[in-house]
């Protein structure tokens, strides 16, 4: 077997007996990313050569272009901010470094993770390991492409409505948000705050554990980190569902739902049950707002968090080819045209609309308000299971164009996903089977907040009981 | 309803300078979702606390101390333009 087919779990294992180097693990890697970012284009830039590593977990990782590493280029997948080189690493690279890691970033993203296909990157669309012609999810599609496709051992995303579990899904992967406030935000360039979560992309649920092991813990940079406890997530990776009480969700499965997705999931539930979990359907009765909260709280927060790109801090600077306003209103409002592309724009406008003067009560307000009303709902339904099990996204990886044109059609795919972020628990999305055209398809689980071991452990029997963690994409 | 003037001003205060016709396409984007997301109108939400955080965590403070952090010239690292420690625009005032 290649390097590039193996777990990060089994490398280790290999290192343990003496069996290889980490030198030739990241060599090989090295040589993997490269051949295939043709086909894949994962990586916006390829890296140069693979750091040297004396810790305990030498291999190489993957990193979003989103999240800071000292020194090195830092685009979000945008125009404007060309040349920008971080002078800090993010909390979550540092801890990467700490346990050995080989950083590699430059991971292809949709523009400042604005997108759920990876077509909307300043840097050509990625394109997805199981069949070229289809999308990789997004927005994260860089980190589940390179991870499908053995270009990294594993790698991290950044989830504000679904974009480490979307491409997860779509990439046959496993993809976990986690709770907020479980992993640090220092170092991550800001999307909508009170929704954004750094997560880990791996091939199997144990690296999944693994690596989240390495990312959580509190960050006195980021006010929002949670300071308690972290339990060693790979202690929960048991192989036990009896008489856990999974919750079926009436309103996640829906008309419109792809059949394959359907029939793969119902099956997925059937392997729980027939594992000894009790099984029982449940209601999250607002599920239908999310999509229309997420897109004005996260485009509120996102316009907010996006002025920052100035033409003044960082990257590019434009001016006009003749004077309109004052000189610096005009060097602002060109750049910002020429540094941002069209999915930015419209966010940053939606977000502003929402929050302008006559509109916050009536838009922005409500909207905090509908969210009160999905968390209860978590709240509500967590009083009566131990975890949620659903699709990940409605259907397999749509093809390259087919949605690109129709911002709301593309808004939908996330709409399995968007209530975890607006309720702030965790959530995995893992593989389940394959479309007739051999797509993968996700399946989803949920806790409550803070219970990443009770979704680690279901997540683990599941897989372990089924052999799709073990298929991977030919390239 | 949001035509091409709401969709010129908002992007003044967003700071964007929009092209002539793209104000148009913005439009029709901007008013298919609004349109979508007016849907909230339909709950009654008089009662409901607005989420202002997720988790029960409040005023997180911490001491007012001096620490080691970035210098001006790293922080200044990549400012387009700069002068004597500062960032440097273009002329504010005519």
């Amino acid at each position: 077997m290649n390097f590039f087919d193996q777990t990060a779990h089994e490398l280790l294992a290999l290192l343990k007996e003496g069996k290889t180097t980490s030198e030739a693990i990241a060599s090989s890697f090295m040589t993997r990313a490269k051949v295939v970012n043709a086909k894949t284009n994962a990586f916006i830039r390829l890296p140069e050569a693979a750091p040297d590593s004396c810790g305990v977990i030498p291999l190489p990782i993957g990193i979003k272009d989103n999240i800071c590493i000292k020194n090195a280029l830092t685009t979000c997948g945008s125009r404007i901010l060309v040349g920008f080189r971080p002078p800090y690493d993010a909390g979550v690279v540092e801890k990467v470094k700490d346990s050995g890691g080989i950083v590699l970033g430059g991971l292809n993203m949709d523009e400042f993770a604005f997108g759920s296909s990876t077509e909307t990157s300043a840097y050509g669309p990625v394109r997805n390991p199981w069949d070229q012609a289809h999308v990789p999810g997004g927005s994260s599609g860089g980190s589940a492409a390179s991870v499908a496709a053995g270009q990294v051992v594993w790698a991290l995303g950044s989830d504000t409505g679904g974009s480490v579990r979307q491409p997860a899904s779509f990439c046959g992967v496993v993809g976990l948000k986690p709770t907020y406030g479980r992993v640090s935000r220092y170092g991550l360039v800001a999307f909508g705050s009170s929704l954004d979560q750094i997560g880990p992309l791996t091939k199997d649920v144990t690296d999944c554990a693994m690596l989240l092991n390495i990312i959580a813990g509190f960050d006195r940079r980021d006010s929002t980190s949670v300071d308690r406890p972290v339990p060693d997530y790979t202690k929960a990776l048991v192989r036990d569902v009896k008489s856990l009480r999974i919750g079926v969700p009436r309103e996640y499965f829906i008309e419109g739902i792809q059949p394959a997705v359907l029939k793969a999931v119902r099956d997925a539930i059937d392997v729980l049950k027939n594992a000894g979990a009790v099984v029982k359907e449940i209601s999250l009765p607002h599920t239908q707002y999310a999509v229309a909260v997420y897109y004005i709280v996260a485009t509120a927060e996102a316009s907010s968090n996006l002025a920052r790109f100035d033409g003044v801090q960082y990257g590019l600077r434009v001016l006009p080819d003749k004077a309109r306003k004052t000189a610096l209103v005009d060097m602002y409002e060109t750049t910002r045209q020429k540094g941002f592309g069209d999915e930015a724009k419209r966010r940053i406008m939606l977000g502003t609309y929402v929050l302008s003067s006559g509109y916050y009560d009536a838009y922005y307000l409500r909207a905090q308000k509908v969210r009160t009303l999905i968390k209860q709902d978590f709240e509500k339904a967590f009083a009566q299971c131990d975890a949620i099990v659903c699709p990940t996204s409605p259907t397999t990886a749509f093809r390259i164009g087919e949605k690109i044109a129709d911002p709301l059609a593309m808004y939908l795919s996330d709409i399995f996903t968007i209530p975890a972020n607006l309720a702030g628990i965790p959530a995995v999305s893992l593989p389940c089977g394959f479309d007739a055209q051999k797509l993968p398809i996700g399946l989803q689980i949920m806790t409550k907040a803070f219970d990443e071991e009770t979704l680690l452990r279901v997540a683990f029997s599941y897989e372990q009981a089924t052999p799709w963690h073990l298929e991977r994409a030919k390239l | 309803m949001i035509n091409t003037n709401t969709v010129n001003y908002i992007a003044s205060l967003a700071r964007l300078h929009l092209d002539e016709g793209e104000a148009g396409k913005f439009a029709r984007n901007l008013e298919d979702i609004i349109h979508y997301v007016e849907q909230l109108n339909k709950l009654d939400v008089k009662d409901v606390k607005p989420t202002s955080h997720v988790l029960d965590v409040e005023n997180v403070f911490r001491a007012d101390a001096v620490t080691p952090s970035l210098s001006n010239d790293q922080a200044l690292g990549f400012a387009v333009d700069r002068h004597k420690g500062f960032y440097k625009v273009p002329k504010i005032i005519e």
